[in-house]
């Protein structure tokens, strides 16, 4: 499981924790994310996150 | 060596095109000029700090010694510039002629202020940068009482923020309802939440004077009523900054005009974000900013290309109740109908064949976004 991160805002996107409020379940691969999903803190579409490596 | 790239602003429209720009160019000099100490900060999160406990070092991103390095750039801060000479492809800091390639006006936009009467004009503040934030919350440690004025979506950010901080909070707006402009029973629904938090709302009146007592302020308002608070956060609404462009000849309108390849009246100089007026539109948001970021890069970057806008819904940060607005395309008249009850307001604006055009959505509805999203139609096609 990975963390991305809003290059915008810096919000994290944690795969393990999904996004449950727009229907992303835990556990959802970022590559599994739709792609018209957008930063729930500043609005900016998925082109606009960034992977940060963890671990 | 060859004239750099030129970009004025470094809030999310100038750093985010030197970003875009680096990704495509790494070769051709480029130069950011900031009024602001050129921190990298993101705008949205101003109004989401006193929920966080963040303070302005908390918020800001990057420090431009960093930012030069990764965007490979020069960064000039606290410099302002002083005028355009377009035919010279030139710009002024003082008496220092500094040449450019081509010119982008990436700066922001300022907020209006509105003249109040009183002695304590200084203890009405604004926040549009991480600076005027900072300043803030210097003034709002060890204080409980801020009066907001405006209702609009930035006053309403401010409100449920502050509240989250711990602050008592009275918002003062001459409208009707919350957010002029959004459907009532939406407006409503935002309004209530921001009550049950324990905001009040004074709808109708002005602030006509502000006078201090004691430590404390006194607020009059122009229907008579007298509020006592401690500080007062204006956010009545925001300008694009057009005055250089039109200093320099530039054709301006309520922004600075540019045309789908974001370039000014004059060849070699363009505008993007809170500052432009992309095709007639103005808009103070972050999504059209990222999306001209990207085309405007590759337009540089020797690729000319025309910026389209998708559907552009706006995510209004009030966690009382959560709001996303999505305004039908300008010209396109439809028909509202609103479902749903309470804090759970869905309306949706369609057109005379069906087809939807616009949306607001609070509270549960705000889930229907995506799916919704993908029937609106396109801003700028």
């Amino acid at each position: 499981m990975k963390k991305w991160q809003c290059v915008v805002c810096g919000l994290i996107y944690d795969e393990s924790q999904g996004w449950p409020d727009d229907g992303i379940a835990a556990g959802t691969a970022w590559q599994d994310v739709p792609e018209d999903w957008l930063c729930p803190d500043c609005g900016v579409g998925k082109m606009d996150f960034e992977m940060i490596e963890i671990g | 060596m060859s004239a750099p790239v030129v970009i004025v602003g470094t809030g999310l429209a100038g750093y985010n095109l030197a970003r875009e720009f680096r990704k495509l160019d790494s070769e051709t000099p480029l130069l950011l000029i900031t009024a602001d100490d050129g921190r990298s900060y993101s705008k949205p999160m101003l109004s989401t700090g006193f929920a966080k406990n963040k303070d302005a070092d908390g918020l800001s991103m990057a420090e431009p010694g960093a930012m030069a390095e990764q965007l490979k750039a020069e960064i000039r801060t606290h410099t302002r510039i002083n005028g355009i000479d377009p035919g010279h492809k030139q710009l002024w800091i003082g008496e220092e002629a500094v040449p450019y390639r081509d010119l982008i006006l990436a700066l922001g936009a300022k907020v209006i202020r509105v003249p109040v009467a009183g002695d304590a004009d200084d203890a009405i503040f604004s926040i549009n940068d991480l600076e005027d934030y900072a300043r803030f919350r210097t003034a709002a440690a060890g204080k409980q009482r801020v009066l907001v004025l405006g209702a609009g979506l930035i006053g309403c950010e401010f409100a449920n923020d502050l509240i989250l901080g711990g602050y008592q909070v009275e918002l003062v707006a001459p409208c009707e309802h919350v957010m002029p402009g959004l459907l009532h029973p939406a407006a409503a629904a935002v309004q209530a939440g921001l009550e049950g938090l324990g905001a009040r709302f004074h709808l109708g009146p002005v602030l006509a004077s502000l006078q201090r007592n004691g430590d404390a302020l006194h607020a009059h308002l122009s229907d008579g009523t007298l509020i006592e608070c401690d500080l007062v956060l204006s956010a009545v609404g925001l300008r694009p900054r057009i005055e250089l462009a039109a200093a320099a000849g530039l054709a301006v309108n309520r922004g600075v005009e540019v045309d789908r390849h974001l370039r000014t009246s004059h060849a070699n100089i363009f505008a993007l974000g809170d500052c432009a007026e992309v095709d007639g539109i103005n808009l103070l948001y972050v999504m059209p900013l990222m999306n001209c970021a990207r085309t405007l890069a590759q337009t540089l970057a020797g690729n000319p290309t025309a910026v389209t806008y998708g559907p552009m819904p706006v995510t209004v940060k009030t966690p009382a109740c959560p709001l996303v607005v999505s305004a039908p395309p300008r010209g396109l008249d439809g028909h509202w109908r609103v479902e749903g009850t309470g804090p759970d307001i869905k309306a949706l604006c369609h057109d005379s064949s069906g087809a939807l055009l616009g949306y607001a959505l609070t509270g549960t509805a705000v889930q229907e976004k995506m799916a919704l999203n993908k029937l609106l139609p396109a801003l700028l096609a």
